[in-house]
């Protein structure tokens, strides 16, 4: 395993590091020692590697991340795995704001709960938020997952496109042309794959959830509206 | 952009350190307002005195010509006043007609008010904040969009005795506030919508608000961006707008509640690898008061 310390080593040679690394690399197992909050911890890296992050991150944390697993031993600031296109990041503990936002792949698993615009934008990442997320989330969502096990925030989906959502919990309200969908076996079976991809075992029932999508209202213009604009 | 800070202790053990621990969380907001910075520190006070605290030049003068039972700290560019409550009539008179130059930044019986240009770190050197104890203390650190960097555009304001506020953020409706407001008594010292803030939470505890009631009342008459942390002689206090447009995070131990713009202000505390981080939830008051 390679140990870097922040308390000694500068953020940007920690990045420098991990971007050098090829595809093929040995040095497979990183841990990131005293992260203390800082901005822009292991972004942007394209190698299948693991990177653990031994306390509170910063913002956009694993943000552009392609085939790595970014594990966040603590809290996660503004943006984690924003923009991310595949891989892993799991945050042990809560993210703050627009988690996952533009996000095209991979797997975000948040065991605490996300604040505020959690998925907004997404574009095809699955994000498992084990707790609850705040309001605005999956503000024009485009395509992907987000399963929440606790409860959603204000204005839930608004002017979402074809993102699905799927939340246990209570949703607060939900955004303009979001709408609660019926639940088909189709979507059981995904939500048991992305559970049991988040390490939720059968203690967390599928029929549990309910789901919500776009009601496609806003995809083209209705002369009614003309003067709303 | 800004930085803001505040640490409300619950352990006195930690108070001797009060200064210190605030001054290193200002510090790393360095980032994030590198125009200017102040603080306010809760230290010791005594029921029957009240603290001024008087920004300008020439203040060595100022204690021999008010005469009486006036005592005094000279910090830098700021003097402590510390005067029997009974002559703070006199006293204010006297700084208005013969020292129009100076200006009260705080008044209170525990309040102390510094404020300055230049970077986080070196004005908080320049005060000695480091050396200051106290009970709760906020601090901010301003990077200039909407008006010069001067002093007077500097956090905390302070509008009623032993209140401060600090501010990330902006209001759009301050101009319409400031014209209730003007007639209910309160003067303002600038154009700042964060002053007008700072009174109309001064003009809701007037009326008998408790302070979490005073920014319950903010939360529907403040239209704009806000995450605020107020202090009060005995009391601490964080809101942000319902959007949360500005970043907040808070951590809290069985010693002290602390608040940061940034986690990354928080990481000195002492003991904060087991405390609770959290990011204050928008919309709702957080309210801690020493009894």
């Amino acid at each position: 395993m390679q140990v870097v310390d922040l308390a000694e080593t500068k953020l940007r040679a920690l990045n420098a590091r991990l971007h050098s690394l090829s595809a093929n690399t040995n040095e497979t197992v990183w841990r990131v020692e005293n992260p203390d909050g800082q901005h822009a911890l292991a972004v942007g890296l394209d190698a299948p590697i693991t990177v653990e992050i031994a306390g509170h991150a910063g913002y956009y944390c694993a943000s552009m991340n392609m085939q790595a697993t970014v594990i966040v031993e603590g809290n996660a600031g503004v943006g984690v795995a924003e923009n991310m296109m595949s891989g892993m990041v799991h945050v042990k503990g809560d993210a703050s704001q627009s988690a996952g936002a533009t996000a095209h792949g991979g797997l975000l698993v948040i065991d605490g709960s996300a604040s505020a615009r959690c998925g907004i934008s997404m574009k095809g990442v699955d994000i498992v938020v084990k707790g609850s997320i705040g309001p605005m989330s999956a503000f024009m969502a485009q395509a992907g997952n987000l399963v929440v096990l606790g409860d959603a925030g204000d204005a839930l989906g608004d002017s979402i496109y074809e993102a699905r959502l799927y939340v246990r919990g209570e949703v607060k309200s939900l955004g303009a042309d979001c709408v609660e969908k019926e639940m088909r076996d189709e979507h059981r079976v995904e939500l048991r794959k992305l559970l049991d991809a988040a390490g939720l075992g059968e203690t967390v029932q599928v029929d549990a959830f309910r789901r919500y999508g776009s009601a496609r209202s806003l995809y083209n213009f209705h002369v009614d509206n003309a003067a709303a604009y | 952009m800004c930085g803001i800070v505040g640490l409300f202790l619950k352990d006195p053990a930690l108070e001797p350190r009060l200064g210190s621990m605030l001054a290193g969380m200002l510090e790393v907001m360095s980032d994030r307002g590198p125009d200017s910075a102040g603080f306010a520190v809760y230290g010791q006070g005594r029921p029957d005195r009240l603290k001024l605290t008087v920004r300008g030049g020439r203040l060595e003068e100022v204690v021999n010509a008010l005469g009486g039972e006036v005592e005094s700290r000279l910090r830098d560019t700021h003097l402590v006043l510390s005067l029997p409550s009974a002559e703070e009539h006199r006293v204010r008179g006297w700084l208005a007609t013969e020292r129009p130059d100076l200006v009260v930044t705080g008044a209170g019986e525990r309040i102390e008010i510094y404020k300055d240009v230049g970077l986080p770190a070196a004005v908080a050197r320049r005060f000695d904040l480091a050396g200051m104890a106290g009970t709760h203390g906020v601090g901010h650190t301003r990077m200039a969009t909407e008006s010069a960097v001067t002093v007077d555009g500097a956090h905390p304001f302070s509008t009623g005795a032993d209140q401060c506020l600090v501010h990330n953020g902006s209001l759009s409706n301050h101009r319409s506030l400031r014209r209730v407001l003007e007639p209910a008594g309160m003067a303002f010292a600038s154009d700042n919508d964060s002053e007008v803030a700072a009174a109309y939470l001064s003009v809701k505890l007037r009326e008998g608000a408790t302070l979490s009631e005073a920014l319950e009342a903010g939360l529907k008459d403040f239209d704009g961006f806000f995450t605020f942390v107020m202090g009060t002689r005995d009391g601490f206090a964080v809101l942000r707008d319902p959007v949360s447009c500005k970043p907040a995070v808070m951590a809290e131990t069985n010693r002290y509640v602390a608040f940061g713009s940034e986690y990354r202000a928080l990481v000195d505390l002492p003991g904060i690898e087991d405390a609770l981080v959290f990011e204050p939830e928008p919309a709702r008051v957080y309210a801690w008061e020493r009894h």
